[in-house]
């Protein structure tokens, strides 16, 4: 099982290399979608536009926390003329109910998508109970 | 006929009427323009071409046809959902299945210079205006 944290307010943006504020964007709660199995938690999360080096994940304990940070959709010598979606970054946080074995924590990250698939620890996963006959 | 018997046939069309308005105010109140079109397009503008992105999270380039007609370019595909066998799902936020969208461009553009790309879940598509459409500049004879 794993329940969302709802975070409240959002952080001071960090500073860069250089020491300058980068201009703020706008961050999204990317779109998930989680499932179990026997031995995984498999997260599933929509990040269109950011590059494998953009992602970061941390886990502590049970909170899982995912970050991305997408490429400028900036065209040089061309004009926004008309904008559905915006660029920024994607944040979220899960408690998961599940202690995971976070050597074994696998993520990829394919068509803006991100695959994380968390092994739960040994002492976690569901065994089978033999019945003793009498 | 008056109001009086209504209630005893079971039924008053004027209770019935209420009921109807404050269900359709119920749903209008909901309707609101948060169910976005997908996919969402940005179009960029150049000098004599144009750039259309879109942001396709999970969608391959065989997923997805782009055609050109004239001035209307259109995008359609399907996302399909993963299969997986024995899966307990505790979220299910993304949505699946097929899509269109059609986009009219500001001018006719060159159905042979067009370049679609897929960078991280956004596809980009580049079209050139039409060689014959492009604005040209008359010069003034001196009469």
């Amino acid at each position: 099982m794993a329940q969302e944290v709802r975070t409240v307010g959002q952080q001071a943006p960090q500073t860069t290399e250089s020491g300058q504020r980068p201009a703020p964007r706008p961050v999204f709660l990317p779109p998930a979608d989680i499932y179990e199995t026997r031995d995984n938690i498999v997260v599933l999360a929509e990040m269109p536009g950011v590059a494998p080096d953009g992602v970061d994940i941390t886990l502590e304990r049970r909170v899982l926390t995912i970050r991305g940070r997408s490429a400028t959709g900036d065209h040089a010598g061309y004009q926004r003329a008309y904008s559905e979606y915006a660029d920024g970054d994607y944040e979220r946080v899960f408690t998961l109910s599940e202690n995971i074995d976070r050597d074994r924590i696998e993520a990829t990250l394919k068509d803006g998508v991100l695959n994380l698939v968390l092994p739960k620890a040994e002492s976690a996963r569901a065994r089978k109970i033999e019945l003793k006959a009498t | 006929m008056t109001l009086s018997e209504f209630p005893r046939l079971g039924f008053d069309p004027f209770v019935e009427l209420r009921r109807m308005q404050s269900e359709m105010n119920r749903l209008f109140s909901g309707f609101t323009p948060t169910t976005r079109d997908f996919p969402p397009i940005n179009i960029w503008l150049g000098d004599n071409s144009v750039v259309v992105t879109s942001e396709l999270p999970g969608v391959t380039p065989s997923d997805v046809t782009i055609s050109l007609q004239e001035d209307v370019l259109t995008l359609e595909g399907a996302r399909h959902p993963k299969q997986e066998q024995d899966a307990n799902w505790q979220r299910q936020e993304r949505s699946y299945g097929s899509f269109s969208r059609t986009v009219q461009l500001p001018f006719r553009v060159d159905a042979d210079k067009v370049q679609a790309r897929f960078n991280n879940g956004v596809l980009e598509i580049e079209l050139q205006r039409l060689e014959a459409d492009r604005p040209k500049k008359i010069e003034i004879r001196a009469g």
